[in-house]
């Protein structure tokens, strides 16, 4: 498709503000002004609508199609949660008001759906507080680390590491790094978990904290779990939890009663925020009474009368994070989405989650390899190790996806699994859905064996074929020129 | 309400495939003594209960206000095409654009977005969008410290307090170290800055209009940063650019700021748009998703994510951020709202706003008692000096239907009497005469 700048008509208008309703004035002395105009298309409202509208239509997305992207939770987005953001009473509410004096009355509507929000998200993982700015997960987990680290410098305790496991997601060691971290990485033994023997040689009162994801990328619930958070306790360091995988544990264990010190949560996850196309999320950072004191500045009080307030006097809290109070609009989505669920419907997600990621497990167990053979939780990670022998690899299997209208499950995730295939369905997907999935999974199976090049040569049916990335890199263009 | 598709005989025939009884076998993993100690959550509601309840809470909030706070964050017209477009589902519920052959639509929307954020800010690459303008000068400082190897940062304290506040924080537990220089006069102190500089300098981070709304050309400044070895970085309100001269003209690095006046609704503090423009030379210092322009197998255009080897999901500690994801819909927004104003539209708006403020000045200052404050040229925010504390002042405004402005007592000691004030294209010759009619009864 042509670009927007592509379609410039000079002339051509998209809006207008009308005639300025007060006097022309005297103009800015020209040291201050723009000397060459900004290049941009100048269309008709209709061209732009159509440009992206017919852009839109170039895209895979959860309303569309089966999007089983493993670790991003691409549940269905209910529609009656985007209504309620655009409410003209919290969208057009300016974030300074409750600073006014007296202008913590003007947001009372606001100010109780951040407390109640915090309040479930709280009763949802076992954890005694939750600060609602994290604007993204990783947002989170870099709050959640130099809260770890505010609660060790408050003991005048130095500390150097923070543990992950080789399986983690890449945010975990990149966002201990950020906060000042050196990273000890401990490897997943064969039995796909993490290996206790050389996680106890790694621990020591250096360690500051151990940063887990639960079930872990794999899938899996690790039963010693609790062993792992007394070892770690029994030194001084704390517990970290990436909420990425909570989908499968609504109702079924939370965080805090194994003993996580501090969480964060994927909104956009577990809570069925839309992604976006990358974003906004939300990253909100749950933690237990030991941290409660260094959360970030401001929090929601409920005062004596029953009215909310801002507290903005903590001297112990490590500051501001975020310019406000977290992506409200995202987070009013997830208020709505557990009042409507409420709790056994909140269950009940865990639960068919889990089913779901079981059923294509178990369905396609003969055809690809399964590299921890071990009953799965919300998502199950496969191995095209099989299919690689004759040429067709994970990358190959996702563009025959693609063809045939299908996002790709996550590939090459996690690490520590060749050719990985990671599938994660959601509950809100149909058995038909999965069932027709499971065909296509068997067929390319299948194909990799008699006609490996029907797969490698995919996708064939999309507006372009597979793009030079090599190239991308190289000889650099990233934006329009004129 | 459940948006669980499965029937009671779909469960059944799933369960016998899987081999197992029940459900409740599924999570056997998980020890029985890790059940939920307790999971008091309220009961199920209806679609239309959730929303009754909502709606109450939002007539809670007082949006009626005739609103004339900006301090960064600005009441703009959304035009109702940029709302149509987000809320196509095919963008919405999409996510970040791994697979290039189904993505083109969101490829080519962020490729078409770090274009014009280029072209505003008149710098040579922009990167797909950060959380938010503080979280944007935050990367774009770390930037500075990595490229040159230094950790001295010069910070004017004309960039919003929250902001610097922010700075402060992610910067608690690493070795950089901060001068503030103070503004006089509404404008950055060339003599007190130009103290500090020194070859142990990383960067020096300006704010364009600075938090009091003052317009500065900072040419000079950038120019003595540059002899030094050091990295200038701007902090600009986009609509702005649709008049003052631009970071890439003064010659700054780096660009950041907050999008949100670029079509992003208010909505309480978030969600916002953050973005990053720099000079090709830093390139791959960039945080974030990049997308680039490359061709498929058949010599066609297509768009990827590039530049990844930055990224950490390969990098992993050694990454150059944690940043994993963008804001991408709220980037939309921010490019289907310039392509509708086009380059005219966008003179336009700059120019509203910038003559409202001027009419607001001019109406402001003929109450008895009240200054406008005059060292500087502004764009459409200013600083009045009041008779009395601004707080007093706001709080009787709001009886009479006005958010009139943000008290800079609130984030400067000793400016108690302050308001800054800001005029956007939507504030109306009228709301702006009976705004200065009832702040004359206030004062008075």
């Amino acid at each position: 498709m042509q670009l927007i700048f592509e379609k410039h008509q000079a002339g051509r208008r998209g809006f207008s503000y009308g005639e300025c309703d007060v006097d022309q004035v005297k103009p800015l002395a020209e040291k201050y002004l723009r000397q060459a105009p900004a290049h941009l298309a100048s269309l008709s409202e209709l061209d732009v609508v159509r440009h992206y509208t017919n852009l839109s239509r170039l895209n895979y997305s959860v309303d569309t199609n089966f999007y089983p992207l493993g670790s991003c939770t691409m549940k269905y987005n209910p529609k009656f949660c985007e209504q309620i953001a655009a409410l003209e009473g919290f969208s057009q509410l300016h974030p300074l008001l409750p600073q006014l004096s007296g202008g913590g009355m003007l947001a009372q509507g606001s100010l109780e759906v951040l407390y109640e929000s915090e309040k479930l998200l709280c009763e949802i993982t076992g954890m005694t507080a939750f600060t609602l700015q994290p604007l993204a997960g990783a947002h989170g987990e870099l709050t959640g680390v130099m809260l770890i680290a505010a609660y060790h410098k408050n003991k005048g305790d130095r500390r150097k590491y923070i543990i992950v496991p080789d399986s983690s997601h890449g945010t975990n060691p990149s966002s201990a790094a950020i906060a000042g971290y050196e990273v000890i990485v401990i490897p997943t033994g064969t039995d796909g978990y993490m290996d206790l023997i050389e996680y106890k040689k790694h621990l020591n009162n250096e360690v500051a904290a151990v940063m887990l994801t639960c079930p872990d990328t794999l899938g899996i619930f690790n039963p010693q779990i609790k062993e792992i958070a007394d070892l770690a306790h029994k030194c001084g360091a704390l517990m970290y939890y990436d909420g990425a995988n909570l989908n499968a544990m609504l109702g079924k264990c939370r965080p805090g009663d194994i003993g996580f010190d501090v969480v964060h949560l994927n909104l956009h996850k577990t809570f069925a925020t839309p992604h976006g196309g990358g974003g906004p999320g939300a990253g909100p950072v749950g933690v237990n009474e030991k941290l409660v004191e260094f959360l970030p500045i401001s929090r929601v009080v409920r005062r004596s009368d029953g009215t909310f307030a801002l507290d903005y006097q903590k001297h112990k809290s490590i500051g501001y994070i975020a310019p406000f109070y977290g992506n409200f609009g995202v987070i009013l989505k997830t208020y709505a989405y557990i009042l409507a669920l409420g709790r056994d419907g909140l269950i009940r997600a865990a639960e068919i989650a889990v089913l779901n990621a079981n059923y294509c497990q178990v369905k396609l167990k003969k055809y690809y390899d399964l590299p921890f053979d071990k009953r799965c939780m919300h998502e199950c990670v496969f191995s095209a190790t099989r299919q690689a022998k004759n040429g067709v690899h994970a990358i190959d299997i996702a563009k025959y996806l693609i063809d045939q209208g299908y996002h790709p499950p996550t590939i090459y995730f996690p690490l520590i699994v060749k050719e990985a295939l990671m599938i994660e369905p959601t509950e809100t997907e149909s058995k038909e859905t999965l069932d027709a999935f499971i065909e296509v999974m068997i067929q390319i199976a299948r194909l990799a064996q008699e006609n490996p090049s029907a797969v490698t040569g995919a996708p064939l049916k999309m507006p372009i074929k597979r793009l030079d990335e090599v190239r991308a890199a190289r000889e650099l263009n990233l934006s329009w020129k004129p | 309400m459940s948006y669980i598709p499965h029937t009671l005989e779909d469960i059944k025939q799933m369960l016998s495939a899987i081999g197992v009884k029940s459900i409740a076998e599924l999570f056997k993993d998980i020890p029985a003594e890790l059940a939920p100690k307790s999971f008091n959550i309220p009961e199920s509601k209806s679609e239309f209960e959730v929303t009754q309840i909502l709606r109450k809470l939002a007539a809670k909030n007082a949006t009626g206000l005739v609103n004339f706070v900006g301090a960064g964050f600005y009441d703009h017209f959304i035009p109702a095409s940029v709302d149509a477009i987000v809320n196509r589902s095919e963008f919405y519920t999409a996510y970040t654009p791994y697979q290039p052959e189904c993505s083109q639509g969101w490829l080519q929307a962020i490729y078409e977005y770090q274009s014009i954020i280029c072209q505003l800010t008149g710098l040579d690459v922009s990167n797909a969008s950060l959380y938010d303008g503080g979280t944007a000068l935050f990367e774009a400082m770390m930037m500075a410290v990595r490229a040159t190897g230094r950790n001295k940062i010069i910070l004017d304290s004309g960039v919003n307090l929250i902001y610097r506040t922010m700075l402060y924080t992610y910067t608690s537990n690493l070795s950089v170290e901060f001068v503030e220089i103070p503004v006089v006069h509404g404008q950055s102190s060339r003599e007190e800055l130009f103290k500090h500089l020194d070859d142990k300098c990383a960067a020096v981070i300006l704010q364009n209009p600075n938090f009091f709304g003052a317009i500065d050309d900072h040419s000079d400044i950038v120019e003595k940063v540059h002899k030094f070895g050091a990295l200038a970085i701007a902090s600009v309100y986009p609509v702005s650019l649709g008049m003052l001269k631009t970071p890439g003209e003064m010659g700054f690095d780096i660009a950041t700021g907050e999008g949100q006046s670029l079509g992003i609704p208010l909505s309480f503090g978030g969600p916002y748009l953050g973005f990053m423009a720099v000079k090709n030379e830093l390139v791959r210092q960039m945080p974030g998703r990049i997308v680039g322009a490359t061709v498929d197998s058949d010599g066609k255009r297509g768009f990827v994510l590039t530049l990844q080897t930055r990224e950490q999901h390969i990098r992993r500690q050694k990454a150059t951020s944690n940043i994993c994801s963008n804001e991408a819909l709220c980037a939309l927004r921010a490019a289907v709202f310039v392509s509708l104003l086009g380059r005219d539209g966008l003179k336009e708006l700059a120019q509203h706003n910038y003559q409202k403020a001027e009419f607001a000045k001019e109406e402001l200052s003929r109450i008895n008692g009240v200054t406008v404050k005059r060292s500087s040229p502004t764009f459409n925010e200013f600083t009045v000096l009041l008779p009395r504390q601004a707080d007093e002042v706001v709080l009787k405004m709001i009886e009479k239907g006005f958010a009139c402005g943000f008290p800079l007592g609130r984030f400067y000691k000793g400016m108690d009497n302050y308001l800054l004030i800001a005029v956007t294209e939507k504030r109306t010759k009228e709301e702006i005469c009976r705004l200065a009619h009832s702040l004359e009864a206030v004062c008075s």
